[in-house]
């Protein structure tokens, strides 16, 4: 009989990690930042179908990128608990931090003892009743929440565009503005040319504050290009 | 492999879009009429909801409801709402027993928008009314002790571009109504009204003020549906749903409308006469 070579915890872990993030690289990027009413979310997703960007609840928000099939139970698992939490107690009492919380006991559940982890990165975002209370939660594969200020990218190209990001955005931003600037970082990071990216090849929604009850809505393409022009 | 921590194994799992049906699996104590009951008739306990009527013509639908609860011959509640907005297509009233009924209608609406969020887009309007028949179908056995909820449905239908209604029994059974329907205690006197005062080609505004005529004709002779309370400034719910989505008909709009056909019923207190044209001479 065969003996098992010994493998250190330490190296168990750094092979999951890079594993992870290898996987996660080589997705298009997603930018989630906010602007003067609101969260924007904007992905690189030329699928009509395969979201990347959801709606959770009334004021919470979901973004991903990795594999398709993990974030997508993620999703809605957290659909799930919210509507579920909702319905046992009040609509006011399903929060951003709450979702987030359990994600990241998931995810690092989920990384410590499965031979796989999950090749996913994902943002939790809820818009509060003014700019100073919004909230974007990231998430990454390990179970790692970190609580982010104005904006998050993630994705292939996400220390790049967030780099950007430091230097462009502000608070206060106007919709066509924060638009703007994310479609841009997109178009410039997203391969090793810079292109001009169309309504098509992307995703676009908005947890907007100023709407009764649910707050999330999807941009249209022509929406879209108008908002761009 | 389960994970020990974080979300349970039912989130994560594969599984139906139906928000009732995970309630089902993971918390069924929470669902209306899932509790285990003594036997006996429950029927006098509780408060009840009582007159809906609603109408539809090519512009949409109309639901109306009274505003009365009541507990045997007394008055349980003067300004309880029964018709409510179901999504943004849809609108649902109720009739019978009033705790339940709103358990089921709040059980309904998250119904609808948990599959919304989960398939990433509404269900047809048949598939709103017959997942409402499944979840009445849940409350028979409370029914059978007296503390039956029997709903109306309507809603403009985008595939067909009309209105549409939707009545049930209390076994879960979903009719289909041409062209208007009421539920309720007063329910008989609403359809003898809506009879003489319906026609197919009707409008919006028009079938607004029917809905409030005909409900003015079932609190006239049911006393436990409650007329227009200009004492208290308490008025019938109204919504409406059309090619624009749901809404509810702002209360000063209405205020203003019942005000009129008050001033009309002190005219004439059994309302508008029907036209008969029989053709022929005497």
């Amino acid at each position: 009989m065969s003996v098992p070579f010994y493998v250190s915890p330490e190296q168990i872990i750094k092979d999951k990690a890079d594993f992870a993030r290898k996987g996660i690289a080589r997705g298009r990027s997603v930018i989630v930042l906010e602007y003067e009413d609101g969260i924007l979310f904007v992905a690189e997703n030329p699928s009509r179908a395969l979201h990347k960007i959801s709606e959770i609840y009334d004021r919470i928000g979901f973004a991903a990128v990795g594999k398709y099939n993990e974030f997508e139970n993620l999703r809605v698992a957290g659909v799930r608990l919210a509507d579920m939490r909702g319905y046992a107690y009040d609509r006011s009492d399903v929060t951003g931090r709450s979702l987030a919380n359990a994600y990241a006991q998931t995810l690092g559940t989920i990384f410590s003892e499965t031979p796989k982890p999950y090749e996913v990165e994902i943002v939790v975002a809820e818009v509060g009743a003014t700019e100073d209370l919004d909230q974007l939660y990231r998430l990454t594969f390990d179970g790692s929440v970190a609580d982010e200020q104005g904006y998050v990218a993630m994705g292939g190209s996400a220390e790049a565009i967030s780099a950007a990001l430091a230097d462009s955005w502000r608070l206060g931003l106007g919709l066509a503005e924060a638009l703007k600037l994310a479609v841009d970082l997109l178009g410039r990071h997203g391969s090793d040319e810079a292109r001009a990216l169309a309504a098509a090849e992307l995703e676009v929604a908005v947890l907007d504050r100023n709407r009764p009850r649910r707050t999330f809505y999807r941009i249209s393409s022509s929406k879209m290009s108008e908002l761009l022009s | 492999m389960t994970p020990h921590l974080g979300l349970p194994h039912a989130y994560m799992a594969t599984g139906s879009p139906s928000f009732a049906d995970f309630l089902a699996d993971l918390a069924p104590e929470v669902l209306p009429g899932r509790l285990p009951m003594s036997p006996g008739d429950a029927n006098s306990l509780a408060p009840h909801g009582t007159t809906i009527v609603s109408l539809r013509g090519d512009f949409g639908a109309v639901m109306a409801g009274d505003r009365r609860a009541t507990m045997g011959n007394v008055i349980a509640q003067r300004d309880i709402e029964k018709v409510f907005i179901a999504d943004e297509h849809s609108m649902i009233g109720i009739a019978g027993t009033a705790g339940i009924a709103v358990e089921l209608v709040r059980l309904f609406q998250v119904e609808l928008e948990h599959y919304e969020k989960i398939e990433g887009l509404s269900l047809s309007l048949d598939g709103k009314a017959n997942r409402l028949a499944t979840l009445l179908r849940g409350n028979l056995g409370l029914a059978m002790q007296g503390l039956a909820v029997v709903p109306l449905l309507a809603g403009y239908d985008l595939i067909r571009g009309r209105g549409r209604i939707f009545s049930y029994d209390v076994t879960g059974g979903l009719y289909e109504e041409h062209d208007f329907y009421a539920v309720g205690s007063g329910a008989f006197f609403a359809r003898g009204s809506l009879k003489k005062l319906y026609q197919p080609s009707i409008e919006l505004d028009e079938a607004i003020a029917v809905a409030l005529e005909v409900l003015y004709d079932a609190a006239d002779d049911d006393s436990a549906t409650g007329g227009p309370d200009l004492a208290r400034r308490i008025f019938p719910v109204v919504a409406v749903a059309d090619r624009d989505g749901v809404r509810i008909v702002d209360e000063s709009d209405i205020a203003a409308k019942v005000t009129r056909l008050v001033a009309r019923r002190m005219e004439r207190p059994d309302g508008p006469m029907a036209q008969i044209n029989d053709g022929g001479a005497a």
